[in-house]
C-alpha cells in the first residue's frame, strides 16, 4: 500500500520534472522586465519571431545578456542601446521616428488621405451626375403608362 | 489615358514585388560599418596560453571570419578561403560557440586559412560584433575601423564583387 501511494506520488510529480526550468527563476522581477522588453524585440535568426518568445540559440544568449545587465542595474534603455549598437534598429519591431523611417511611420496616414481624397471626388460627381439627370415630364408620362400597363 | 491607371498600377506592385523577391532578409544593415571594432581578448586555439586581440593586427588590412565546426555553409566556404590565404590575404577566424570543442582537430584536418582563429566559447564577442550566424566577414582596415560586413559564405563572385577592390582601395593608403 505504502508502495502505491509512493508511485502514485512519482506519478504526480513527473509533469513538473518534465517542465523547463527557468533559467534564472530566483528573479522573477529581471525575468518579466526581459519578456516585457523581448516581446518587442526581434530575434535575428527567426526574424519573425520576438525575443522573447524564440527558441533560437542566439536569443538565449542575448536573454542572458540581457539579464546579466538588468542583475547589474542597468535600465531597460540601456539594455535596448546595447542591442540595438550591435544589430542596429533592425532589431526593434517598433523602430523609432526619425528621417529614415518617415514614410514608414507615416506611409498609412498618407494612404489614408488618399484613399479619402478619392472617396471624396468620386461623391461628388457622382451627386452631379445625379443632379444632372432631370427627366422631363413627358418621359415621364410614358414611363407611367407603360407601369400601368 | 485613364484606363491605362488600373495597369499602371499593376505594374509598380509587380515592379515591387519583384525586386523584393530577390532581397535577402538576412543582410541586416550592420551598424558597425565605418566604426572601430570591438576590441577583445581571446585565447589563441592550437597556442594555449597565448591570446588574441584586434590591436595586434592594426596597420594591417585583415579580414575577421566568423566560423564555427557545426556550420555546413563554413565548411562550403573553407577551401575558397584556404585559396585566398595562399594569395596572401590576412583572414583573422574567431570561432564561435564551439561547445563540442571541435575546431582544433577540423583545423589540423582540413588546414587552416587563418593566422590564427580564436575561441569565443560564450558566443559575447560573437554578439559584441552583432554576429546573428556564421560565416560572416568583416574587413578591417590599418586603423582598425570595420569597412565591410559580408554575410554567408564566400565564393569567388562575392569576392570579386565586394571584397576585391575595396581591398585594393585599403591596400593602397596607407
Amino acid at each position: 500500500m505504502k508502495l502505491t501511494a509512493l508511485l502514485f506520488a512519482f506519478a504526480l510529480a513527473a509533469p513538473a520534472l518534465a517542465g523547463e526550468a527557468a533559467p534564472n527563476a530566483e528573479n522573477p522581477e529581471v525575468e518579466a522586465r526581459i519578456n516585457k522588453l523581448g516581446e518587442d524585440l526581434r530575434c535575428l535568426v527567426c526574424q519573425n519571431e520576438s525575443l522573447a518568445g524564440s527558441r533560437a540559440d542566439l536569443a538565449e544568449d542575448l536573454r542572458r545578456e540581457m539579464r546579466e545587465q538588468m542583475q547589474a542595474g542597468k535600465s531597460d534603455a540601456e539594455v535596448i542601446d546595447y542591442l540595438t549598437a550591435r544589430y542596429g534598429d533592425f532589431v526593434l519591431y517598433r523602430p523609432p521616428f526619425k528621417p529614415v523611417t518617415y514614410l514608414l511611420w507615416l506611409g498609412p496616414v498618407i494612404f489614408l488621405g488618399i484613399g479619402g481624397g478619392v472617396w471624396y471626388v468620386t461623391l461628388k460627381r457622382r451627386r452631379k451626375m445625379q443632379d444632372q439627370i432631370q427627366p422631363d415630364s413627358e418621359a415621364l408620362k410614358k414611363a407611367a403608362a407603360l407601369l400601368d400597363q | 489615358m485613364k484606363r491605362w491607371i488600373p495597369l499602371i498600377l499593376f505594374a509598380v506592385l509587380a515592379g515591387f514585388l519583384y525586386v523584393g523577391l530577390y532581397l535577402n532578409p538576412r543582410e541586416v544593415p550592420s551598424p558597425f560599418i565605418g566604426k572601430p571594432a570591438p576590441t577583445f581578448v581571446l585565447p589563441v586555439i592550437g597556442q594555449p596560453g597565448t591570446t588574441f586581440s584586434p590591436e595586434q593586427a592594426k596597420g594591417k588590412v585583415w579580414l575577421l571570419n566568423i566560423w564555427a565546426p557545426w556550420c555546413v555553409s563554413c565548411r562550403a566556404e573553407h577551401p575558397y578561403l584556404m585559396q585566398l590565404a595562399q594569395s596572401g590575404v590576412q583572414i583573422y577566424g574567431l570561432n564561435w560557440k564551439d561547445k563540442d570543442r571541435e575546431a582544433e582537430a577540423l583545423l589540423n584536418e582540413k588546414g587552416s586559412p587563418y593566422v590564427v582563429t580564436v575561441d569565443d566559447l560564450d558566443g559575447r564577442v560573437g554578439i559584441d560584433f552583432g554576429v546573428t550566424g556564421t560565416p560572416e566577414t568583416f574587413v578591417i582596415d590599418r586603423a582598425g575601423i570595420i569597412r565591410l560586413k559580408h554575410v554567408g559564405p564566400i565564393d569567388d563572385g562575392v569576392w570579386q564583387k565586394k571584397f576585391a577592390p575595396l581591398l585594393q582601395e585599403l591596400e593602397k593608403s596607407t
